[in-house]
């Protein structure tokens, strides 16, 4: 749980991912799914509860952080470095052998090793959010939280994203997906949850569900005024 | 922790080499300093060993509080400083590396500043210029390890600029005072023994205020 001020952002959330696992969440604006995402990441302290990553409570281990990699709504970018230089410096906090192959493969992996040495500043909001995605797969986490990280990516690029998230969950990482794109998140999900005022409302394995009937109960949760 | 402080600082250091922004500015500031309080000065009412450690350790303040300004300027841009909490280094370690980077960005103004100074008012130091160099180091240790603290605590205000000068400037006095004396007896020809109580301040002030600030640090960025 977290409040912030007399409202609860996040409250009574509790869930399990296992290796291989996505979590496809979904919620309007306001539902708590970033609250929930920087709580995972280790970048939020719980009121109450506890975050664990492969057994470690994420707040107390630097051996858990190792294992979270986060893309948010923000870059996370240093805009004067180059994109190469921003994917090593994070190779290097998690403590890669080799930061510098390691960051190319990151930034080949997300098609956008042919700008490597330009400053992130320069690159347009699509291509930093590619860098993005590199610097925070760059260490193979073993669980990855994304934040809408398909906004601003065009085709090649979300369809570089996907085959990334697959080759990771098949490489036997969790994932946690928050997308306002049903058909996006969906489609690599094995559990989806819709999250309300703090909540989750819905919370089922992907083989459930029926879409057309959760699409149209997302419409009417979206369109609710909190 | 120290690998990581060393990865947090070159990256700063890159970060400014690349810019060149606040080191310049202060670097401007703390020449044009000099200059004005030279002009401003009248030899026959006060003599330079007087008035230099005065002036000195002044434009070493503000030009110091220049750089700590920027130093989380940068995280906070783009929430790259996301990317360094949720990282596998502790937060002691970030404020190292802070630490580290500021400690090179003050020291590159002095040694610039510490000459011009000694040049405008023919300060004949000799054989002190070692001790004055001692000096200068454990006030600009005081100095950083004090301003990266409340430059973090400054950044996410919407004044920032005004409140890390209110936060820090009443901390530095115990530098300032001590580092001003310390060199006014340098700068008169006296023995450097004269100088040490001053100096034993600045130790002392180095050593508690490293550790507390460091251990503070965390409590600063953590939500």
């Amino acid at each position: 749980m977290r409040t912030f001020g007399g409202r609860r952002a996040v409250d009574s959330v509790s869930f399990t991912l296992h290796a291989g696992d996505c979590l496809a969440l979904f919620g309007p604006n306001g539902a708590g799914k970033t609250t929930l995402l920087r709580m995972l990441a280790g970048l939020l302290a719980p009121g109450q509860g506890t975050v664990r990553v492969n057994g470690i409570p994420i707040k107390e281990g630097a051996a858990a952080r190792a294992q979270v990699g986060l893309v948010s709504h923000a870059s996370m970018l240093y805009g004067v470095l180059t994109a190469r230089e921003n994917v090593e410096f994070a190779a290097r906090l998690y403590g890669l052998p080799d930061p510098r192959d390691a960051s190319m493969r990151a930034l080949q992996l997300m098609r956008v090793e042919d700008r490597a040495d330009a400053p992130a500043r320069t690159l347009s909001r699509g291509l930093q959010q590619r860098v993005s995605i590199a610097r925070a797969m760059v260490h193979s986490p073993k669980l990855l939280l994304c934040d809408e990280p398909y906004t601003g990516l065009d085709d090649a690029g979300s369809a570089a994203l996907t085959a990334a998230l697959t080759a990771l969950r098949e490489g036997g990482a969790a994932l946690l997906l928050v997308t306002h794109n049903l058909t996006e998140g969906l489609a690599l999900a094995t559990q989806a949850a819709i999250m309300r005022r703090g909540r989750f409302v819905r919370h089922e394995a992907r083989d459930l569900l029926d879409v057309r009937a959760y699409q149209s109960q997302y419409r009417e949760l979206a369109a609710m005024h909190d | 922790m120290l690998a990581a402080a060393w990865l947090v600082a070159r990256k700063d250091l890159a970060i400014e080499f690349r810019t060149r922004t606040a080191f310049l500015s202060a670097l401007v500031f703390a020449l044009l300093g000099v200059t004005i309080f030279y002009f401003a000065w009248d030899a026959t009412a006060v003599a330079a060993a007087d008035l230099a450690p005065g002036v000195l350790w002044v434009i070493f303040t503000f030009a110091g509080l220049l750089g700590l300004q920027r130093s989380f300027g940068s995280e906070l841009a783009d929430r790259a400083v996301d990317g360094l909490l949720g990282a596998p280094i502790t937060r002691e370690s970030i404020y190292l590396g802070k630490a580290l980077a500021n400690l090179v960005f003050v020291a590159g103004i002095l040694v610039v500043t510490i000459p011009a100074v000694v040049l405008f008012y023919n300060l004949p130091l000799g054989g002190g210029i070692a001790a004055l160099a001692g000096i200068a180091a454990l006030a600009a240790v005081g100095l950083v390890a004090v301003g990266t603290l409340f430059s973090a605590m400054a950044v996410n205000t919407r004044m920032a600029e005004l409140l890390l000068p209110m936060l820090s400037l009443p901390f530095f006095v115990p530098v300032v005072m001590a580092a001003a004396q310390s060199s006014a007896r340098l700068m008169a020809g006296r023995p450097v023994a004269e100088a040490w109580p001053w100096l034993r301040i600045l130790v002392a002030f180095d050593i508690v205020f490293v550790t507390a600030c460091t251990l503070a640090f965390p409590f600063t960025l953590d939500e």
